[in-house]
């Protein structure tokens, strides 16, 4: 419990959470590496992963991505990233990046291209140009799938981001490594506890998404309220629509 | 540990001294047989007590949701902290190392040997039944063959992260973490030979394992490469 208590007090000290050292610093140096590397990672595999997801080539390039991005180990990429980039930002933005893109690419390409082909012929059959199909059709039932892959590439990088701590950037690593050094393991935990509530808002932040952004039609969630109040009172043509 | 925030780029060296390697080959070797002994034990004892709650699982359905729980939080904690948190307890030995490169295995390994179990199909097992076969007897000779292919992905998924991991225990102390030893000698010193040399071996160990395991499901799966190619 006196470690809980201890914790309590840690978040409780104004000083850590003002200056360089403090809280709010290292929150906005963090996100500001989860948000490029995110924002870099979406225009590179979302554009990709529809357009291959789209041609009619065989469906192994999204498995074999998938199996290279995990085979790369983040610490090692910020290592190499070192070499030629010095110390700071840029080396862990391309191993965030690197982590982020296989995920988000895997499930675009999966999600387009599992849209059923009687579903795209018929939207077809009713004259949509290719612009459209790819706006009121393919995107719309992909999109679960996709918002999915870009939740877990968003909950790998916020946990992984961590380690640009150790190549002179700062973020919430920070106070993981430098508790660390001065064993404060007070210090190292509030800096997992941050981490991790940024995980969960993210999770949350996407479950949220999911929900609004989602088709009704694409849901389990069945017929609305007002449908069935409808269905109920018997007017069978308005529910329908 | 703490690096001075101003230097930049090691531009005044070389990318490799290449007499460095030939001086230090003693020291390389027994970096990188210490990456393969600490993956091969973390997944090791890993892929055992996965099994076990595996076993739990499938026969005590209950139990899936929990144990599923645990082990998620157990791989959503940064792996920078994990090595770190155990400090207290087990001080900066291999074993702290240890026990969170196999808690970084669990859920992998608990997840894909259940899938695999679950994916065996039923008229399978019931026929495995009306031969005769007891329910170890089955487990071993139906149950867990069959679902080989799905296991050793997990297997695979499990080795390359682990691989991945070990680097960040040189956190620990000069002496641990692998390849690691070099990945932070590198940057403690600004010293690129190591840096390049450690974080390239960790890359070609993670491919190399990864290619031995897909070999090893070819040697001991080969009706998944027939039905391929019957398909």
């Amino acid at each position: 419990m006196s470690f809980l208590h201890d914790l309590f007090v840690w978040f409780n000290d104004p000083l850590n959470w003002q200056g360089e050292n403090g809280i709010v610093h290292r929150l906005i140096e963090h996100l500001v590496l989860v948000g490029s590397a995110m924002a870099i990672s979406l225009v590179i595999a979302v554009p990709l992963g529809v357009l291959l997801g789209r041609s009619r080539r065989k469906g192994s390039i999204a498995v074999n991505v998938a199996n290279i991005g995990r085979a790369i180990p983040s610490f090692a990429v910020i290592a190499l990233g070192v070499i030629w980039l010095g110390i700071g930002f840029r080396p862990a933005l391309i191993a965030m990046v690197l982590l982020a893109v296989p995920p988000i690419f895997t499930l675009t390409f999966t999600a387009i291209r599992e849209v059923d082909s009687a579903t795209i012929d018929s939207a077809r059959g009713m004259g949509m140009t290719e612009a459209t199909l790819l706006r009121r059709v393919q995107l719309p039932i992909a999109r679960p799938l996709m918002l999915n892959g870009i939740r877990l590439s968003s909950a790998a990088v916020i946990a992984t981001a961590t380690l640009a701590a150790l190549v002179g950037w700062g973020g919430l690593g920070r106070f993981i490594i430098d508790g660390f050094s001065t064993r404060d393991f007070v210090e190292v935990f509030a800096g997992v506890v941050l981490v991790a509530a940024l995980v969960l808002i993210s999770e949350a932040t996407f479950a949220l998404l999911a929900r609004l952004t989602v088709s009704p039609g694409l849901t389990d969630r069945g017929p609305s309220r007002r449908e069935r109040r409808l269905r109920r009172s018997g007017v069978e043509g308005a529910a329908a629509a | 540990m703490v690096l001075p925030g101003s230097i930049l780029a090691q531009v005044d060296q070389p990318l490799i001294r290449w007499p460095w390697i030939g001086d230090h080959l003693a020291l390389i070797g027994a970096a990188l047989l210490q990456h393969l002994m600490l993956t091969f034990i973390a997944v090791g004892i890993g892929f055992a007590l996965s099994m076990v709650m595996a076993v739990i699982a499938i026969r005590f359905h209950v139990s899936y949701a929990p144990i599923n729980a645990v082990t998620g939080v157990m791989y959503a904690i940064p792996s920078l902290a994990l090595f770190i948190l155990l400090t207290p307890i087990t001080g900066l030995t291999t074993l702290t190392a240890e026990i969170a490169l196999i808690s970084y295995t669990l859920q992998i390994l608990f997840r894909s040997i259940v899938a695999g179990i679950d994916g065996v199909p039923a008229p399978v097992v019931e026929s495995a039944r009306g031969m005769g076969f007891t329910p170890s007897k089955r487990f071993l000779r139906i149950e867990l063959p069959l679902a080989l292919p799905v296991i050793i992905s997990g297997l695979r998924i499990a080795t390359v992260t682990t691989v991945g991991l070990v680097p960040i225990a040189g956190l620990l102390g000069r002496d641990q973490g692998g390849l690691g030893q070099l990945i932070f000698d590198g940057l403690n010193r600004f010293f690129n030979t190591p840096l390049l040399l450690g974080a390239v071996l960790t890359v070609a160990l993670a491919v190399t394992l990864d290619l031995t395991l897909v070999g090893l499901q070819r040697v001991l799966t080969p009706w998944t490469r027939r039905g391929a190619a019957a398909a």
